[in-house]
């Protein structure tokens, strides 16, 4: 592990540093900021200073207080929707590769229709009619996005699927829920790993984007996308506040991108050996 | 040609079954709200009276089977009902803020798809070198970047800083084209950056993709300029790759503009569906959603035939 993380690229490295700085960030929340969540401390839109480094938001609370508890609402529910949305995904995946027929066509043609419709839209939509929360949040965003994990799996799947090791576990009477868990899943780990990387990314800068347009994570919870949307009116005053919690989502964002690219570009080396 | 018909043919029925079942979709969505429409918008202290009258109204008391048939007409000929936020007709809201939006996607593609395609073809000539290196590093962060930081920061440099662009991009039917290309300029530019970064990528993969192939190696033996074997051997060979990646982007370019529409309060369609959303005003959100769809299947289908077109490969059958 510690030889590996050596070899990292400098890219590497900085993407991994982003990422543990956010995870400490999520974590020790409580200990690192200087003052409560919702605690109104200050001036309304004071600009940075020693007693609020990033200065304060609209309604005078601090700004780097919000920001590290933002981390801790915006990553977790990232989180359990990427996990949520990988569950489904490859189980959905290894069912349509394994079973195949029927199965695998029904499947298919399900996903191809949540794909053909704007997943942005199609969210809204959903939002408009069951209302927010954050529960119905992250079911809708992991569904929509199980779509393109499906097709992946099943991609990686099918490949797995012709191979002789399974054809012998076939042979010897392993049903399909132990080849998948046995055969298929440790197999297909290092694409999957990547795309879980991707994943993350992607329903990341989703869900800041519906925080962004008010119909994510409700106030006064801190929240990356809803804290820029709070704070929009500073910038034509000439307040860069907004800029700060955008900032935190690009920052990690690219992090997390920069890690992905060497994770890929490792595993494609380790398959040219 | 008579295969390249058939499949045409099949994709076209593809697209237009993938709207019906969205079509559907969204009117069962509709129908799953708990209790139903009209208890929705009138709340809970409603008569039992006036709750009857007003499911009367919107025809509520009729089978789903009929109301959606009549539904999917009327949204055919355009009338998509009353909004329930203030009474007027849907198509009416509707009709000049979609024209706006496209006004927005139309003047962002026009600019972006040559710019983005030239310097991909250069980041696939100079490849390697200092300017392919800064092309790519630019356009990485750009894709990391959400839409609203790209936005804020265009802002903060061109209407705080440099007093040049409006930050709010108002229009309306009174203004000279000029004066609306100047109102846009700023949400233009921050769609522009987005796809730019997309299709430019995947014209310099597509280019580098076809310089391994063996007819370029041998433009290389006769000795060819590097620029005439990009241009004149390696260009056509990329194009369907390329007019396919430019397609898609169009499609981004139509959900795109609705957190940027946001940003920049555009008068646009974006921004009614998301200020109906939150308003839970259901016939406008399902009008401006099936517009959407609409718009987004056209242009994926659109991407699918030129490829095909372009492409005698992908005219097999299978």
């Amino acid at each position: 592990m510690f030889k590996l993380l050596k070899q990292a690229p400098l890219s590497a490295r900085v993407g991994l540093f982003i990422i543990l700085l956010n995870v400490v960030a999520m974590i020790f929340a409580p200990v690192i900021a200087p003052y409560g969540e919702t605690e109104m401390v200050g001036e309304v839109w004071a600009p940075s200073s020693k007693a609020h480094w990033l200065g304060t938001d609209q309604l005078g609370r601090d700004m780097f207080t919000r920001i590290v508890y933002g981390a801790r609402n915006t990553i977790a529910i990232t989180l359990c929707v990427a996990l949520l949305s990988f569950f489904v995904g490859c189980l959905g995946g290894f069912v349509a590769a394994t079973k195949k027929g029927w199965v695998d066509q029904a499947l298919g043609r399900m996903v191809d229709i949540v794909m053909a419709f704007p997943t942005l839209i199609f969210a809204l939509m959903v939002l408009s009619i069951v209302g927010t929360s954050i529960p119905v949040l992250i079911v809708v965003i992991a569904i929509l996005d199980s779509t393109r994990v499906f097709r992946l799996t099943r991609a990686v799947a099918m490949d797995i699927e012709v191979q002789d090791f399974v054809e012998v576990a076939r042979l010897r009477g392993e049903g399909n829920w132990w080849i998948m868990r046995h055969e298929i899943l440790p197999n297909s780990l290092p694409p999957l790993v990547a795309e879980f990387g991707l994943r993350f990314c992607f329903v990341f800068l989703f869900i800041s984007a519906l925080s962004f347009l008010g119909l994510g994570l409700q106030p006064p919870m801190a929240d990356w996308g809803g804290m820029v949307r709070e704070n929009a009116g500073a910038i034509t005053f000439g307040i860069f506040t907004p800029l700060w919690p955008a900032g935190a989502i690009a920052f990690l964002t690219i992090g997390v991108n920069l890690v992905v690219d060497w994770f890929l570009h490792q595993s494609s080396q380790i398959r040219r050996q | 040609m008579d295969d390249l018909k058939t499949m045409l043919t099949k994709r076209i029925a593809l697209g237009v079954a993938t709207l019906l079942v969205i079509s559907i979709l969204i009117f069962i969505g509709v129908e799953a709200l708990p209790g139903d429409l009209a208890e929705a918008v009138l709340g809970q202290s409603a008569t039992p009276e006036t709750v009857a009258a007003f499911r009367k109204e919107l025809k509520l008391d009729l089978p789903p089977v009929t109301r959606y048939f009549s539904w999917l007409q009327g949204c055919v000929q355009g009338d998509f009902g009353n909004s329930l936020a203030n009474g007027r007709a849907v198509s009416e809201l509707i009709g000049w803020r979609f024209a706006n939006s496209l006004f927005l996607a139309g003047v962002t593609a026009i600019v972006a798809v040559p710019v983005a395609i030239i310097l991909g073809i250069l980041a696939a000539l100079y490849r390697n070198t200092w300017f392919d290196r800064l092309i790519s590093i630019s356009t990485l962060s750009t894709i990391s970047f959400p839409e609203f930081f790209v936005a804020y920061i265009l802002i903060a440099l061109l209407s705080v800083q440099l007093v040049v662009f409006p930050s709010i991009s108002s229009i309306n039917e009174q203004m000279s084209l000029f004066e609306k290309l100047h109102v846009i300029f700023l949400p233009c530019l921050t769609l522009a950056l987005v796809v730019i970064a997309h299709m430019m990528r995947m014209t310099r993969a597509a280019i580098i993709n076809v310089l391994t192939s063996p007819f370029i190696e041998m433009a290389e033996l006769k000795g060819l300029k590097r620029s005439r074997i990009i241009v004149r051997h390696a260009l056509p060979n990329a194009l369907s790759p390329i007019i396919n990646v430019v397609a898609l982007n169009l499609a981004y370019l139509v959900v795109g503009v609705v957190v940027v529409e946001v940003v920049f309060v555009y008068p646009g369609l974006g921004q009614l569906l998301v200020d109906s959303v939150s308003k839970r005003d259901i016939p406008v959100v399902q009008a401006s959603g099936l517009i959407f769809a609409m718009t987004y299947v056209t242009l994926n289908l659109l991407a699918d035939v030129m490829a095909m077109v372009s492409n005698p490969k992908l005219r097999q059958p299978k």
